[in-house]
């Protein structure tokens, strides 16, 4: 067992907190509070390839590994959680899938421009009333010819009025059991019948774009249906493994950040004589933020590790996700608790951090169902079937062809 | 065209320096890392790489033990070409007199060097004294202080520079090939490319002892350093005050704060 990054993820690790130090850090209160999509910092992973970190250099990746990407999702959300949000959709949900269940013409056409960041990707699935229950999903596809017709409501959608490509979840067959009607399409912002828009008034992540996708008599072409008819619940179960993860990760980092803020804190900040540092109180927070960042952190490298020998990891990155976006919300709130009254203000960093830590704590699998998940592998009522497509094991030498 | 640019390792800028009783040095476990002026100097390498096309190489070189890789790792990573080590045991404890010495032998050996940069000075001794010295010993031209590179004619073998002074701006053309010292501002230093970052992980990092480069051992180390270390002991702490001034308005806080600064004739 080796549990020593490579050189080469050190690197990885050293150029995205850079990039996050510099260019994100000095202005994220800014767009933070104007509610303003920080569409710079989009632009800037894209030119330093960090939004094809893991894809194949064939598809217009960099070629790094799965746990480079952990690693760069740890460092992006270290500085603001809108940063990590951008690449579990552009990433985890939707380029991942590409590589995962599209065909060579697919990969070719869509997962390419992704990888190099020319045309940003989202992901479809929630629904006004669909959410953790994706069964309950709404959207129709109904085939005509060569071409789908597509309607319904996609709602709470990271990058909905930004992302040039939709991966979109529709019924195809109404009287399928309702896991199995389901299938995925590659919808293109360009298409006729596609519109988009903002939701205003989030609690968090408000330096990102979360938006609504509303499809009228959207007509989509075969070509553009990934999978096949009725894999579409499947296909959405696997990118979420992928989503997941970055999460898992990012959590990890947004830990970190209330750790390191709340240590520097305790050092500066004197009550009663001393510096609260010296408070055991403060000190029980502050172990606390240090047990969850390292376990956390041990649960997403596992998932990744995993990633890369190209085994299933449904539950490692449920309890990698789990774990550590409930740790981060408790971490957040302690960092506002040693910050005292000036945490409260938007002075510091770390009321961001708890307004930022508590979405991930419903989206892509509330905790609730992530719980349910565990247990149900526990005792025996939940096993991996093999799938048509897995995601593909990363190979240094066939990455970097 | 041949660039070598000579780096050096330095503790992070946020790392805490500590001096013991027996007045050894520790930046304690703070990473190591290429020194932040000489990113400026390895950009500005690879723009007139860039610029001039065609043949040109960027090699970086670092005099410092196994951790000077580190440096030259970062320079790989941002697109340098070749990157060597300068290292013998006998270079340890080289003032800027012996280190100038064994990189100036160093870059001799090399031949055909047109240009060699450096940062402004190391982030951890700050002295700014290697890159005047290095031209002196190979008789280039020393232009510090560059803020910007005008011209650069290779075949007309000139070079015309801008150097930021105090009193303002000086522009200066000078024979190559030349000794240039960079400045923050000059450009603004790329990240490692993930390209970069594989490449440098993957790459040879010779290491030229001091036989390599022909050095004669009286000259390099503390043998051939000028300066004596006679006592080593941190500086004292500063002591701060604050003081915040609260007045009725915008204007009144101001006339109290320039009040105030008048009367410490900070203004």
């Amino acid at each position: 067992m080796d549990f020593s990054l490579t050189p080469e993820h050190e690197m990885v690790v050293r150029m995205v907190r850079d990039f996050a130090e510099k260019e994100v850090a000095p202005y994220i209160k800014e767009y933070d509070r104007a509610h303003k999509p920080f569409i710079r910092a989009i632009e800037r992973m894209a030119e330093l390839g960090i939004l094809g970190i893991c894809i194949p250099v064939r598809y217009g990746g960099q070629g790094m590994d799965y746990i480079s990407l952990g690693l760069a999702c740890e460092e992006l959300e270290r500085v603001d959680t809108f940063l990590r949000v951008v690449m579990s959709v552009h990433v985890g949900l939707n380029s991942l899938g590409l590589l995962q269940w599209g065909t060579e013409e697919q990969k070719r056409r869509f997962l390419v421009p992704q990888a190099r960041g020319e045309r940003w990707a989202a992901f479809g699935l929630t629904e006004p009333g669909a959410g953790s229950d994706v069964a309950a999903l709404a959207a129709t596809a109904r085939r005509e010819g060569d071409v789908y017709i597509l309607n319904g409501e996609k709602m709470w959608i990271s990058m909905a009025s930004l992302a040039h490509n939709f991966l979109v979840f529709a019924r195809t067959d109404p009287k399928a059991p309702p896991h199995q009607g389901i299938t995925a399409f590659i919808v293109e912002r360009e298409m006729k019948g596609v519109t988009t828009g903002d939701i205003h008034g989030k609690l968090g992540v408000r330096a990102g774009s979360t938006g609504w996708i509303a499809m009228n008599d959207v007509e989509v072409p075969v070509e553009n249906r990934l999978g096949e008819e009725g894999e579409g619940f499947k296909i959405a179960m696997s990118s979420l493994d992928n989503g997941r993860y970055t999460i898992g990760a990012g959590a990890t980092g947004l830990i970190r950040a209330c750790l390191e803020a709340s240590v520097k804190y305790a050092h500066e900040r004197r009550t009663f004589g001393r510096p609260i540092a010296e408070h055991q109180l403060v000190q029980q927070m502050i172990a606390r933020m240090r047990r969850d960042y390292e376990i956390g952190r041990l649960f997403y490298l596992r998932a990744g590790w995993l990633k890369n020998q190209g085994i299933r990891n449904t539950w490692q990155t449920s309890l990698a996700k789990w774990f550590a976006t409930e740790a981060s919300f408790a971490a957040a709130s302690d960092a506002v608790q040693i910050h005292g009254a000036y945490g409260y203000s938007d002075e510091y960093d770390v009321e961001r951090f708890l307004r930022n830590a508590k979405g991930a704590c419903i989206y892509e699998g509330t905790s609730q169902i992530h719980e349910l998940i565990q247990a149900q592998y526990v005792l025996g009522y939940r096993q991996d079937k093999p799938l048509r497509c897995e995601l593909p094991a990363y190979d240094p030498e066939e990455w970097q062809q | 065209m041949h660039i070598v640019v000579c780096t050096k390792q330095t503790p992070d800028s946020a790392a805490k320096l500590t001096v013991d009783a027996a007045g050894k040095v520790s930046w304690g476990d703070s990473p190591i890392v290429i020194n932040p002026w000489d990113e400026y100097a390895v950009e500005e390498a690879l723009l007139i790489k860039e610029r001039v096309g065609g043949n040109a190489k960027v090699t970086v070189i670092s005099m410092g033990p196994e951790a000077a890789l580190e440096a030259l790792k970062h320079a790989i990573a941002m697109g340098a070409d070749e990157a060597i080590r300068i290292w013998d045991p006998a270079f340890e404890g080289s003032d800027t007199l012996a280190t100038s010495y064994v990189l100036a032998k160093a870059i001799k050996k090399m031949g055909d060097v047109d240009l060699v940069l450096f940062g402004k000075s190391a982030i951890d001794s700050q002295t700014g004294q290697v890159p005047v010295e290095v031209a002196y010993r190979l008789g280039f031209s020393p232009l510090t202080y560059v803020i910007k590179i005008a011209e650069l004619d290779p075949a007309g073998r000139s070079i015309t520079v801008e150097r930021l002074l105090e009193q303002g701006r000086q522009v200066v053309k000078a024979p190559l090939p030349a000794v240039v010292g960079t400045i923050k501002g000059i450009n603004e230093p790329r990240y490692p490319s993930f390209m970069g970052i594989r490449k440098a992980t993957r790459a040879q990092y010779p290491v030229w002892s001091a036989a390599d480069i022909g050095a004669d051992p009286a000259k390099v180390g503390a043998a051939g350093s000028g300066v004596r270390w006679t006592r080593i002991f941190p500086p004292p702490a500063r002591e701060g005050k604050a003081e915040i001034i609260q007045a009725g308005t915008v204007e009144e806080t101001v006339r109290i704060l320039v009040d105030k600064l008048m009367a410490e004739k900070v203004i």
